[in-house]
């Protein structure tokens, strides 16, 4: 439980999908640096990043667009970056749907099936079963130009899985859609995924939708991981300064480890001996809902510092403080409060527990 | 915000325009063709004696369908050429496309007559290209069908159409999102599959525009024929010059000017009616 680096389970025997060490270079950038993943047979994994972090790119070469520079692709135990994109049995939702403007919904859908030469009734039928499933049956005669983004989407979505793909590939299909039809979308995504069992790869920038969605997020930072794991692990759990900064907010805490006690400014407190961290200097990262009010006796073993409110944003369901303990930021979340008893300038006792606090690589 | 006599001032122009410079001729051309000329005057004499003689007279119509039949192979020859060439600068020219898309352009800098006389010294008896011919000993006299022929007006009005036909398809294969070429491979489309399916359909507004445009810009030619075409490469532009110059007979050079007017404007009508079907970039249709 102690770091986040693809787990031991993943063997290459029960992987559907594995990227060795691919890097990808576009003239003197080079976009992945000699990447390796794992997809597993079923998953809903994702694709994390920043614009620029190479996941697009990771995408286009599994799909054949590209062709990497260096490294393989094997899928079941079949290299894959050597076959063009149309004898790869993946299939991908483009970012702008590229629907054919010139064919009607219908034969959009049908597109794959008909090119396979599939006898025509299996295509009628299998059509009529992908519209029903997209919800899509009443536009079948309509021109893409006539659909709105969210049904474009839906049209995209049946279109690639008809030739039942064993990895379906979405380039950030949701990053089109107005906010609200975006949530509806990602539903529905996540229901369609079970219904159908394909596996997913997913490519977003946006790390609500990753956590929403995910069965695993890779996080991908120029052109390398920088931690895959599940949602849950990945949040409770970052490998690095960086992942914790991504994906939620965070506290970065920066300070020096002497046998097994971390100083921090005017924090301190003893660290789990399990953790068999080395001395010098460390960085750990605590959440901003880790840190609470003593109100109250605080738990046995809590750190418990003073600390003066520098600012408090409100946002609904939850109030963000911002705190000074000594010479030390800090991030607090809170239920909403009185806004007289937590007023700017006043001064409060704070405290988290020491487990809440995670080492975190410098990143 | 402007007013109504204001936005009347402005129109007034460009209607006066039309009217004096288009549609007033047209309007006498009309007339014209239903007169006669008698004992070399001409007489306001109204009549459909002069479609009566276009429709029935052996000659007219055999330039006619010459001149058709023509068009059309011009029309055919420039698409062979410019599609490919198209299709290739749009999809596998690369850094060269820039250049070679000039070197398409470049001659239709050139004036109509040099090119035309171009090919009168590359296709006659002691040219370029029978010279050529001896030089190999392929033939052992002049060639004399080279030049002064209906294929001499077909490789000449080719040459020149070319890149009308090339410009149009250019564009509309530069406007295909490539992503649709990527989801087509994506779903199991090979190179070929592809273009059947997808690029050709999508090309053909452009296609259909320089098809027109080379159509009918050799339909109303009468330069080509003068230059390379001789008496077997006449077109129905020629019979119009001469009817109305040298054989002085307006009435049925005008009944000539407007059967293929009203020919050009169906075509017209009915191209742009495909042109709409076949385009997919509005919002509905």
């Amino acid at each position: 439980m102690t770091s986040s680096v693809p787990s031991p389970v993943l063997t290459n025997a029960a992987s559907l999908l594995e990227v060795r060490a691919i890097s990808k270079r576009f003239g003197p950038a080079e976009v992945l640096k000699s990447l390796s993943l794992d997809i597993l047979p079923g998953e809903f994994l994702t694709l994390l990043g920043e614009s620029g972090s190479g996941k697009t790119t990771l995408l286009r070469l599994i799909a054949g667009f590209e062709q990497p520079t260096s490294g393989e692709i094997w899928m079941r135990g079949k290299r894959l970056d050597t076959l063009p994109p149309y004898r790869r049995r993946v299939n991908t939702v483009f970012q702008q749907y590229a629907l054919f403007p010139h064919l009607n919904v219908r034969d959009n859908v049908s597109y794959g099936l008909r090119v396979t030469g599939a006898p025509s009734a299996e295509i009628s039928s299998r059509v009529e079963d992908s519209l029903r499933m997209v919800k899509m049956t009443d536009f079948a005669s309509a021109r893409p130009a006539q659909l709105s983004g969210g049904q474009q989407q839906r049209v995209a979505l049946a279109r690639a899985l008809i030739n039942r793909p064993q990895l379906l590939l979405l380039d950030e299909p949701l990053s089109a859609l107005d906010a609200n039809l975006r949530k509806q979308m990602q539903s529905e995504l996540k229901s369609l995924q079970r219904e159908v069992g394909i596996t997913f790869l997913f490519v977003t920038h946006d790390q609500d939708e990753a956590m929403a969605l995910s069965d695993r997020i890779a996080l991908l930072r120029n052109g390398s991981l920088e931690q895959v794991a599940a949602p849950r692990e990945i949040y409770s759990r970052p490998a690095t300064a960086y992942a914790a900064q991504f994906i939620g907010q965070t506290n970065l805490l920066r300070g020096e480890l002497r046998s097994n006690s971390f100083f921090c400014g005017s924090l301190r407190w003893t660290v789990f001996p399990s953790l068999a961290l080395p001395d010098g200097p460390a960085l750990f990262s605590l959440r901003p809902e880790s840190i609470r009010l003593a109100t109250e006796p605080v738990p046995d073993g809590a750190v418990l510092f003073r600390a003066s409110i520098l600012q408090r944003i409100y946002a609904g369901p939850s109030e963000l403080l911002e705190i000074s303990a000594g010479s030390q930021l800090l991030r607090v979340r809170t239920a909403p409060s009185d806004p007289a008893t937590l007023a700017a300038a006043t001064e409060h006792n704070f405290f988290f527990l020491p487990q809440d606090a995670i080492p975190v690589r410098e990143s | 915000m402007y007013s109504r006599l204001y936005k009347s001032l402005v129109s007034i122009p460009p209607l006066a325009w039309v009217a004096v410079f288009l549609l007033l001729p047209y309007a006498l051309m009309l007339a014209h063709s239903f007169w006669a000329v008698r004992q070399g005057l001409l007489v306001h004499d109204w009549n459909l004696s002069n479609y009566r003689t276009l429709l029935t007279h052996p000659v007219y119509l055999q330039v006619f369908f010459r001149t058709l039949r023509i068009a059309a192979s011009v029309t055919l020859f420039s698409i062979l050429l410019a599609y490919p060439l198209a299709y290739y600068l749009s999809f596998h020219a690369g850094p060269r496309k820039e250049l070679l898309y000039q070197l398409v352009i470049v001659p239709l800098w050139v004036s109509y007559l040099v090119r035309g006389y171009a090919w009168k010294t590359i296709l006659g008896t002691d040219g370029v290209l029978n010279g050529f011919l001896h030089y190999l000993h392929l033939t052992s006299e002049p060639a004399g069908f080279l030049l002064y022929s209906p294929f001499a007006v077909v490789l000449m009005l080719t040459h020149i159409y070319t890149p009308f036909v090339f410009l149009p398809i250019y564009a509309a294969l530069e406007h295909i999102p490539r992503p649709l070429l990527e989801a087509s491979h994506d779903l199991g489309a090979g190179p070929r599959s592809t273009f059947w399916r997808v690029i050709l359909p999508l090309s053909l507004p452009g296609l259909l525009a320089g098809s027109t445009f080379a159509f009918l810009l050799t339909l109303g030619d009468f330069l080509a024929p003068l230059l390379v075409g001789g008496p077997s490469g006449l077109m129905i532009a020629n019979i119009v010059q001469s009817l109305f110059g040298a054989a002085y007979d307006w009435p049925l050079g005008a009944a000539i000017s407007m059967s293929i007017l009203l020919l050009i404007l169906a075509i017209l009508f009915l191209t742009e009616r495909l042109e709409k079907r076949w385009s997919h970039t509005g919002a509905s249709r």
